[in-house]
Order: structure tokens, then sequence, then C-alpha cells
């Protein structure tokens, strides 16, 4: 099978994927205990007022009569309008996703020379006390959840030392970048510890294989036996934890969001969730979806385009 | 999951405490002596999400209704004994059957310049009295008889009610009964006659206005008021510790604590703010009996719930809503813990060995923790209280219907409010399912009668009836907590959802 077929097979298999998923959403809110009027009427639940609120949401609609109008318009890719706010649901994607991309693009473009350099560098030093200690340091970092490195953090450097903002509440990210520091710290700590990992096996093996002392035995420079033919082969496994932790970071990361007060994704899910704000969830669940497929798509292809020899699986 | 967010993130505030202790004792704050003029205060407040709006009339979390008073007024705010004082009116009179009110208006003025009037008034309750719509205030302004009612001139309004009603003025003071300018339906930006006029709004994040140079009561010393969203408590307090915002609404008693004595965070307590309690259903088992609810009133051992719960900022109930409000039977002995006659009278009610239900949820800060703590406290009574955590964002309208005992707070509302929407045949939230014909008859007679002195007696005497045999087990009144920044000034320590709290018209940075 070509490459190009390959991909169209996976793109149409993805679809399917995706509208299984906002069906399975759509089912899971519907088994969560109220709805929309309920939350919004909150403490103040008089009967009377949840019927109108319901009314004036149009929730007194058979639900899969409201969900067959949402899956028609999501053909035409119109998403719908928040039942609290009335306001467009891609309009809350839109405000979501930019804090969320933020974090997410320079997490990766961090995370990938970092790791790969630490990998490399453990690999080639295998068993000296370099790779010892860079051993111990990321497998101790790995095991440090998000909220508790967070929580220290901010902690230390926010509040007690005063070197850096504590959160980012009211902040415009782009144009404050030290509100940034502490959230990519966080962000990036456990996939920096799991990728390297992987690079320096992937490293290690390549270097014991057959084909690099091939080559070494035909004259290529040592530099070139490692960065040309090693590398490339050390990184095809590191491609698929990459894509995972981009398809974690696109998610929006909804401990980081809360703890640092960062309003992407993440944020808008729990209020969504928190509000039975059924179009938003689906419009979120539409957005991860389709994220999860393209990015593992994409690590597929790099894969292959890295270490040809991988099977590509259908 | 939230549960477990919020458990964990928690930590945030009780690191950071650590963290400030080893700094060394600092010392006490000291507060700005004289107001001052300028400046931007930043406001951190838990928020709604995306989902915020602007639309006064819809207003429902607190940050909305501190955004709707900075920029709307209504025609009367409750006090700090939370009782109507007239604003946008200049007064009210009524006629001797109650049944028909004349408003007089101040001279005030929108921020686009046009003069409020009586038909601003009159469309703005039109619209939310709209039956077509759900808005909160509804419910406390059905009474007005809409089409009998009628502007007399530019500035005078003549309301006809469709019952005699002497507290109308709570009505006026309801939670989002906002005065708009008539024909007002688009709040992308908001104009109204409030202290600060809208500059912009990105939801779920911030909202920024800016002084009002020619509102009624006198401009406002801050130039620009800026609301934040931190949904956190732990991130309002670093927020502030960190110098991003000078104020953060809604602490805990953890930080609150941890906080009072040090240099970096002046704590405002407003005392009174939310009453804690239990709420039993007295028209089903086991708690139609008024013997078992007498019971679980002396099983309630208060103080240590007030120190345990609330970590000592509140102060204990009587079983009796509003505490140091108007009308408030202050008469009416404190009760105290009774484990013998408790038992005894669990005896009584053949409920011995009986296992209750408790539903409680992380819907209102302290609920579960309280839940625990009374359970714990009913150990050795005979009766088993089993505490049930349950969904929080569908709690208050499960525990309306179901179950027959659950946790219960409310803020601040006069207490003829509070009679009204949940304690009559009719009412709408009646949680504890409070219905006696002779107690409606008695708040009929309540609010129709028009000397001051004899409503308050049938206002006492309504209490006393709640005291003896009612639902709610009110064990305890919590501060509401704020903190600030040490160079602000002008927080006043009035009740939550009263007119002076977070009230930034009078605030000032020193």
């Amino acid at each position: 099978m070509s490459l190009a077929a390959y991909a169209w097979r996976r793109l149409a298999l993805g679809l399917v994927q995706v509208l299984a998923v906002v069906t399975g959403v759509f089912l899971l809110v519907q088994a969560l205990p109220g709805d929309a009027a309920v939350a919004l009427a909150g403490d103040n639940p008089d009967p009377g007022r949840i019927e109108r609120i319901r009314a004036a949401m149009g929730l007194d609609r058979p639900a899969p009569e409201r969900f067959a109008e949402w899956l028609a318009g999501l053909a035409r890719l119109d998403l719908g309008e928040s039942l609290v706010s009335g306001r467009p649901v891609a309009e809350f994607l839109l405000d979501g996703v930019g804090p969320t991309a933020v974090l997410a693009v320079l997490t990766l473009v961090l995370l990938l020379p970092i790791s790969v350099l630490v990998g490399v560098l453990a690999a080639l030093r295998e068993g000296s006390a370099l790779d010892r200690v860079l051993t111990s340091v990321s497998v101790g970092l790995h095991a440090i959840p998000e909220f508790a490195l967070a929580v220290v953090l901010i902690a230390v450097f926010g509040v007690q030392l005063g070197w850096l903002p504590p959160t980012a509440v009211g902040v415009d990210l782009l144009a404050e970048p030290a509100a940034l520091v502490l959230p990519l710290l966080v962000l990036l700590a456990r996939p920096i510890c799991s990728i390297s990992r992987l690079v320096r096996a992937g490293m290690v093996d390549a270097l014991a294989s057959d084909y690099v002392r091939h080559a070494r035995r035909l004259g290529i420079g040592e530099r070139r036996v490692r960065l040309a033919h090693a590398l490339p082969n050390a990184l095809a496994p590191a491609v698929q934890q990459v894509a995972r932790t981009a398809d974690w970071l696109l998610g929006g990361v909804i401990v980081v969001e809360a703890v640092f007060v960062i309003p992407g994704l993440g944020t808008t899910l729990v209020d969504a969730v928190a509000g039975r704000d059924l179009p938003v969830v689906q419009g979120l669940a539409v957005v991860f979806a389709v994220t999860t497929v393209v990015v593992n798509l994409l690590a597929d292809l790099v894969a292959f385009r890295l270490s040809p020899r991988a099977e590509v699986a259908a | 999951m939230s549960l477990n967010r919020r458990g964990f993130i928690g930590l945030t505030a009780g690191l950071s405490a650590a963290a400030l202790a080893g700094c060394g004792g600092g010392t006490a704050a000291t507060a700005p002596t004289a107001p001052r003029a300028g400046g931007r205060l930043r406001a951190a407040f838990a928020g709604g999400g995306a989902k915020e709006v602007l639309d006064p009339h819809l207003a429902n979390l607190f940050v909305e209704a501190a955004r709707s008073k900075a920029v709307f007024d209504k025609l009367a705010d409750l006090g700090g004994d939370v009782s109507p004082r007239p604003r946008l009116a200049e007064r009210w009179e009524s006629s001797a059957d109650l049944t028909r009110w004349r408003i007089t208006l101040r001279q005030a003025a929108f921020h686009d310049g046009r003069p409020v009037r009586a038909q601003d008034v009159l469309a703005s309750y039109a619209r939310i009295l709209d039956p077509n719509r759900a808005f909160r205030a509804r419910s406390s302004l059905a009474l007005i008889d809409l089409p009998n009612s009628r502007a007399v001139d530019d500035r005078t309004v003549e309301f006809a009610l469709r019952r005699p009603f002497v507290e109308f003025p709570n009505a006026l003071a309801a939670f989002g009964a906002y005065v708009v300018p008539e024909g007002a339906e688009d709040f992308t930006a908001p104009v109204g006659s409030g202290p600060f006029s809208f500059v912009s709004f990105e939801p779920g994040r911030s909202v920024l206005l800016k002084r009002n140079p020619d509102y009624w009561e006198g401009a406002p010393l801050l130039d620009e008021l800026e609301f934040v969203i931190a949904n956190e408590e732990s991130a309002r307090t670093n927020a502030l510790l960190g110098g991003q915002v000078e104020y953060a609404h809604d602490l805990t008693p953890t930080t609150a604590r941890s906080h009072a004595g040090g240099d970096r965070m002046t704590v405002h307590r407003s005392p009174n703010s939310a009453v804690q309690a239990f709420a039993m259903k007295v028209d089903r088992p086991p708690f139609y009996d008024p013997d078992l609810r007498e019971a679980m009133f002396l099983l309630a051992d208060r103080p240590q719930l007030v120190e345990s719960v609330l970590a000592g900022s509140g102060q204990v109930g009587n079983d009796l809503f509003g505490k140091d409000y108007q009308h408030y039977a202050a008469d009416v002995p404190q009760r105290e813990r009774d484990l013998d006659r408790a038992k005894s009278l669990i005896r009584k009610a053949g409920a011995e060995g009986l296992r209750v239900r408790l539903d409680t949820s992380t819907a209102a800060a302290g609920m579960v923790e309280a839940a625990t703590v009374f359970a714990d406290q009913a150990k050795g009574s005979g009766l088993t209280v089993e505490v049930v955590t349950g969904n929080k964002d569908s709690y208050w309208s499960d525990t309306l219907k179901g179950g027959s005992l659950s946790s219960f707070r409310s803020g601040a509302m006069p207490i003829e409010t509070h009679i009204a929407q949940r304690l009559l045949s009719g009412s709408g939230t009646n949680v504890t399912k409070w219905a006696r014909p002779e107690f409606d008859a008695l708040y009929e007679k309540a609010v129709s009668t028009s000397d001051a002195a004899l409503r308050g007696e049938v206002y006492r005497e309504m209490q006393r009836s709640l005291h003896a045999e009612g639902g709610y087990l009110m064990w305890g009144f919590a501060d509401w907590i704020v903190g600030t920044t040490p160079n602000v000034g002008g927080i006043s320590t009035a009740p939550a959802n009263t007119l002076d709290w977070a009230r930034f018209d009078k605030v000032w940075l020193g």
C-alpha cells in the first residue's frame, strides 16, 4: 500500500472515530445527573424556574432530536450555540485554543531538542556517571505529578522569592512571557523524562546494531554514523511518545490551567461539563478527537519516514 | 475528578503559607489612613467560564453580582442589617392598603448621558417578569401587577401590587433587579447608571471598567476597576501574594488564619454572611416526627462545628435564619448540645438503631466537612448518620426533591424573603417541606401589617415556631472572607449580597 493511500484510509477511519466519540460524549453527558437548566438554577432550584429555563434553552425537545440537529449542523461545520450564554460554540473554542496552543507549541519546541539531546548524551556515555545522574534525575522527576510540582514551584518562585508571576491571572500570555515560565517547567518536566529515556534506549540499540557496525567498517565518520544513521532509527519509537504528549498538551492540561489560571481548552471543558452545556462539550469532543486522529496519523507518517522498514499497520 | 483536583490544589495555599511563615513574623499590616483617588484595582473572583454574561438580570454568580453592582443600580439595596435602603429610588410611599406604591426616582443618568426615567424602571421590570424568560428576580417581583402600574412622570413610578405587601422595598432590592435603559437587550457593551462604566470584556477572563465621574452618589475614588477570574481559591491567594491582584474574593478560613498576621495580605471578614445548616424534610419519615427533629437539634455541637469546619471564622447559629438581621428573634434562648435528652427523644420516637442518610456535596465550601463532623457528633445517640456525597452541579435541585436530610447553606437576604422563598406552602424552594396553613397565615398577616412593631412581633412568633419545630438545623454563620493587599482601603465588612459587599466605588488604593 502506498503512503498516500494509507493516509487516506486512516483519515476515513478517523472520521468514523470522531463520530463515535461525539456520540459517546453525548450519551455520557445525558447520563450525568441534572441538565443545563438545573446547573444554571444552582442554589435557587425553584422547579417552575427550572422549567422556564429549560423551555428557554430548548431543552424541552427530545434529546435525540437535538442531537440529530446538532449533527446536521456539524456536517456544515456549524458547531451550534452554547445553551447557557447563547454565544456560538466556535467562539468558545477559539477563546480556549489560544492559550492552550501557546502552551502546547512552546512546550513542544523546547521539549524536542532538550529530550533528544539528553537522550543522545546519555546513550553515548552509556554506563558513565553522566548517564547515571541523568537516569536518576529523570526517573525521580517523572514520579512527581504535575500538580505537586506546580504547587512547589509557585510557593517557592512565585510567592516566597517573588521572581516569577505565580499565576497568569489577568495576563496576556504573549505580552508577559514571564508568566509562562512556571507552567512550561511543569508541562516539560515529565515529557522530557519519558522521551529522553526512549531516545536513549533507541540510541543504545542503534549504536549496537549490525548496520552501525557495518557503516563503521565502511569507514564512515563517527559523527556521521551517529547523527545520520543511528539517530533517525533511535527517534522512531520516541515519535509515538511525542505524539501522545502533543495530544495531551493540545487537549488542555486541566490541572496546570487551574493552578496557574490559564483559560485554555481544559478550563473550557471543566466549565462546560459543570454547566451541562452540551453543545460546548460536544464541540470540544470534536476538537479533541480530531486532534488525536491527526496527531497520531502524523506521528505514524513521520515514524515511517525516519525508519521505512517499520511496518505500516492498517 | 473535580474533587481530587480541588483536594490536591488546596495544597498550594498551605505550602505558600508555610513558605511565608519561613519569612519570620511580619508586623501587622497597617491600613491606609486617608482615602486617595486614582489607580486601577484588580479584583479576583471565581467565575463561570466563558458562559459568563454582562446582562445584569441574568446575574447568578458572585462575580456577576459584583460587576452588575459596579455598572448598574437597583431601586433599593440591602443595608448592613439586611433591611432595604433607597438607591435609585429617592423615597417610596405606599397607599394605606399597601397595594399601591409610589416610587420617586433620584436624579441620575445612564453612562451615555440619558436620564434614568420611570419608563426605564418599568421596562426593566417588564423584562425581568417576561414569562418566556427565567430571570432570578422574577419570583421576587411577581406580585407586581404590571399592566396597572404606570409612570406618573419621568421621575415617579406607581406600582400596583396583586396583594398588600409592606415589604415591597425588599423586592426592589432583590438579587438581579437592576434598572437598565428602556429597550436594552444587547449587553455586549452594557450601559448602566452605576459608579463604573464599561470598557471591555473577555468572557471567563476579565472585565475592565472605568470611573463614572457623574455618578449620582459621587464619583468613585478608583480610576479603573478590573475583575479577573481565578476559579481556584489557592490561585486567588497566590495572585494576591504575588502582587498580581489587589483584592481576592472568597478565601477559606484556613488561608485567612495563615495570613492574618502577615504583612502581605489584609484579611477582611464579613460576619453573618452565609448560614450553615442541615435541612430535615418534615413531611416524610423519619423527620416528620418533631421529637426526632428536636433530637437532631440537641445532637449538634455547634461550637465544635464552627471551630472545625469554619476554622473559627464564624458564629454559632440558633436554628434561625438571619442572625442580627432586621426582625431576627434574638430573644430565643441559644440551643446547646444535650446528648442525654437527644437519646431519650430518639428512644421516644422509636428511632433507636435507625440509619439516616445525610446528603451532601461540594456545591458549597465546608458542607462535606460539616456533614462528616455532625455524623461523628451523632455517634452514641442511638441514631447513625451516614454521609453520602452527591453530584455538586445538580445538588440543590436533587436535595429539594429527594432524601430526608441534607446539607444546606444560604447567603444573606431579608428574613421575610427567606420565609417567602423557603417556608410557605407555595414556596419554590421549600427544601424542608415546611407547609402549615397557620404559618402561611402569619406571613400574610406580617406583610400586610404597616405598624413596624406589630409586624416585628409576628415575625418573632413565626421564628419561635421554626425554632421549636422547624426543619432547619442552622448550626452556624460563616464569615465571608476577602483578602486585599495592605494598601487597599475602604473595604466594608457588611454581609455578602448586601449593598456594601464588593462595593468598589468606596474603595481606594493607598
